[in-house]
């Protein structure tokens, strides 16, 4: 995925400390993310493992598909508290966050293995916010990104906030991932 | 030149540098990647993709494939996986391969790694599995990877780093006998929390960590990440140096050392050892600390000893110590970490009987090693909770659904406090068996 600067969808909000297993529970690890059919499956099965109450806050109780069987979600956005991403070092994680549609997650700060692979691999945005915004934005709320500016837009309610600057990794989510990267500044053969 | 922490040594010397800041971006070469089933056939994908199908990797005695994950199921992806693995080790011709159903098969990789002498001082070893950080016992630097990253060393044998800042804990005293590793370990989460060390190294030193053996210093290192912590690290001693020298059939040299006098700490943390109590972290999250004494009488469905920070031959030994002719009141599964454990079961003796004598006797259920029901898996998996039970457990992690059904709750503890505990059917301190 080459990065786009503004990305614009509905939220899907979630909590703190979201690990990689409810992001993507350790029995589908199975599928081989290498093998394109097996890849689009992981957006299936993305966030699973999220406790029904704990899915699609405020509220909570929203299905993050629409369909038991549907690959892609309806959201585009992931709003979450702290520590999104803690736990394995499973690339499942971004990767069925990619596969179900997510473009960027807008969080209060990462864990470094699920950040480190968000951005390597090209998958998703891993943006930052100094606001606790898990308690502000709504499940279901139009959202627009600006990366450029360093801004997010609540369309739904007229909000707006501002992100931290996402620094040295931009090069690397424009070049679509660390191979990419590596390529364009001649440290792998082109 | 200013005064340097041992994970800032470490990297330097690997960036070819005479020493670095934390925070700066550097490229380090790597000594040793590690890969295992489930990570393993997306990395070598990534590899692929991106060096070619025909392409080699950069130095095949440094890349160690061990499947461990999803082995004793009659899952057909989960086996398919096992065969990627098998494909590329034959491709690529890699001798460090411990295959399933050979007698080379192992089990847990980040028990099976010091064992088979792939961890020595000084190095960088990475790995696609965040508990990767346990090999930093060996006064290594030792840190989790994904696929992309793994694909990107398997072609390269380098990768870029940011220096973490190094948090200290300082454990002064010996450990009283009613007190593991892990009772130290998760106190120091509950204090700084499941983020409170993120993007940052632990350093674990005093003497009370000198006096731990070995595999309860690994057990330390293990849980690392369970504070969001980049790698955990202990300076290398005559236990470590004497460790790996039994270990590593070549003999390959390393360098020993320690952080200098003066370096640069973000935060210290000092623990007497002695007055710290057991500790469970309580459903569902490692830093959700609670003392024993304070939640005993917890009802409990299932008793689970096992995985890379539980299954190693001093947590038998302190399990076996409690279970020993007596009755466990609930299901209590036993899961050596690796092959070598489990052999070690049937020799070792307490009393006059063995270990899997007494686990045995005293009503366990005795599993193949492996990472079993530590992280779920496939539904066929030993010990895995299918339902909405309560487990204590020696593993390292209780987030929702880490051990299979969501609403599951997993207390995570000593081996001592759930050998106790399995006695009882319920949270029990273990210095009602141990003095």
């Amino acid at each position: 995925m080459k990065l786009e600067k503004i990305i614009q969808g509905k939220a899907y909000v979630l909590g703190d400390n979201i690990d990689t297993d409810q992001i993507i529970p350790a029995e589908y690890l199975t599928l081989n993310p290498a093998i394109p059919e097996e890849y689009r499956q992981f957006g299936r099965h993305a966030l699973a493992g999220v406790p029904a109450a704990q899915g699609g806050l405020p509220k909570g109780h929203v299905p993050f598909h629409k369909g038991p069987t549907d690959l892609v979600s309806d959201f585009q956005i992931i709003v979450a508290g702290r520590n999104f991403g803690c736990g394995s070092s499973r690339e499942h994680a971004p990767i069925a966050l990619d596969a179900a549609g997510i473009k960027a997650v807008v969080a209060e700060f990462y864990a470094r293995i699920f950040y480190r692979n968000s951005v390597n691999g090209g998958y998703i945005v891993p943006a930052e916010t100094a606001e606790r915004l898990c308690e502000k934005v709504c499940t279901g709320d139009e959202l627009r990104l600006n990366l450029d500016a360093c801004t997010m837009e609540n369309l739904t309610t007229g909000e707006k906030y501002s992100l931290r600057p996402l620094g040295e990794v931009v090069p690397i989510l424009e070049a679509g991932g660390v191979f990419p990267y590596a390529r364009s500044k001649g440290m792998l053969p082109a | 030149m200013a005064a340097q922490t041992l994970t800032e040594k470490i990297l330097a010397r690997h960036a070819g540098k005479s020493s670095v800041e934390p925070g700066e971006n550097i490229w380090v070469d790597v000594d040793i990647l590690m890969t295992h089933d489930v990570c393993g056939p997306g990395t070598i994908g990534v590899f692929h993709q991106n060096f070619g199908r025909d392409a080699k990797v950069w130095a095949k005695d440094k890349v160690v494939i061990i499947p461990d994950h999803y082995i004793f199921t009659a899952d057909k992806m989960a086996n398919r996986n096992v065969d990627v693995l098998r494909t590329f080790v034959k491709e690529q011709g890699l001798p460090h391969f411990y295959d399933v159903g050979s007698e080379r098969y192992k089990g847990v990789c980040h028990i099976a790694l010091p064992e088979e002498g792939h961890t020595r001082p000084g190095e960088i070893l990475l790995g696609t599995d965040s508990h990767t950080c346990t090999a930093g016992a060996f006064g290594e630097f030792a840190t989790g990877i994904g696929n992309t990253d793994a694909g990107f060393v398997m072609g390269t044998g380098k990768t870029w780093l940011k220096v973490p800042p190094t948090l200290r804990f300082v454990f002064n005293g010996d450990l009283p006998p009613y007190l593991m590793a892990k009772d130290l370990i998760l106190a120091v989460i509950g204090d700084i929390g499941c983020d409170g060390a993120t993007y940052q190294a632990m350093e674990f030193d005093g003497d009370g960590v000198y006096a731990l053996n070995i595999e309860e210093r690994m057990t330390l290192c293990n849980m690392a990440i369970e504070a969001g912590g980049k790698n955990g690290i202990i300076a290398a001693d005559q236990k470590t140096i004497d460790f790996v020298k039994s270990r590593d059939k070549a003999g390959k040299p390393f360098v020993v050392e320690k952080s200098d006098a003066g370096a640069r700490f973000a935060r210290e943390f000092v623990y007497d050892v002695k007055t710290l109590r057991p500790v469970v972290a309580k459903p569902h999250s490692p830093d959700n600390r609670a003392y024993v004494d304070e939640c005993k009488g917890t009802k409990l469905d299932r008793a689970y000893i096992g995985s890379c920070t539980g299954g190693k031959m001093t947590d038998f030994r302190a399990a076996a110590k409690i279970l020993a002719g007596k009755e466990v009141k609930i299901d209590t599964f036993v899961v050596p970490a690796t092959t070598e454990v489990a052999r070690n079961l049937k020799t070792e003796k307490l009393g006059g009987k063995t270990l899997e004598e007494i686990f045995l006797n005293a009503g366990a259920k005795i599993g193949e090693a492996s990472c079993a029901a530590c992280l779920g898996g496939p539904s066929d998996t030993f010990g895995r909770l299918n339902q909405a039970i309560r487990c204590i457990s020696t593993t390292n992690r209780n987030f929702p659904g880490r051990m299979g059904h969501k609403q599951a709750e997993v207390f995570l503890a000593s081996p001592l406090t759930v050998a106790a505990s399995a006695l009882t059917g319920q949270i029990t301190d273990p210095r009602e068996y141990v003095s």
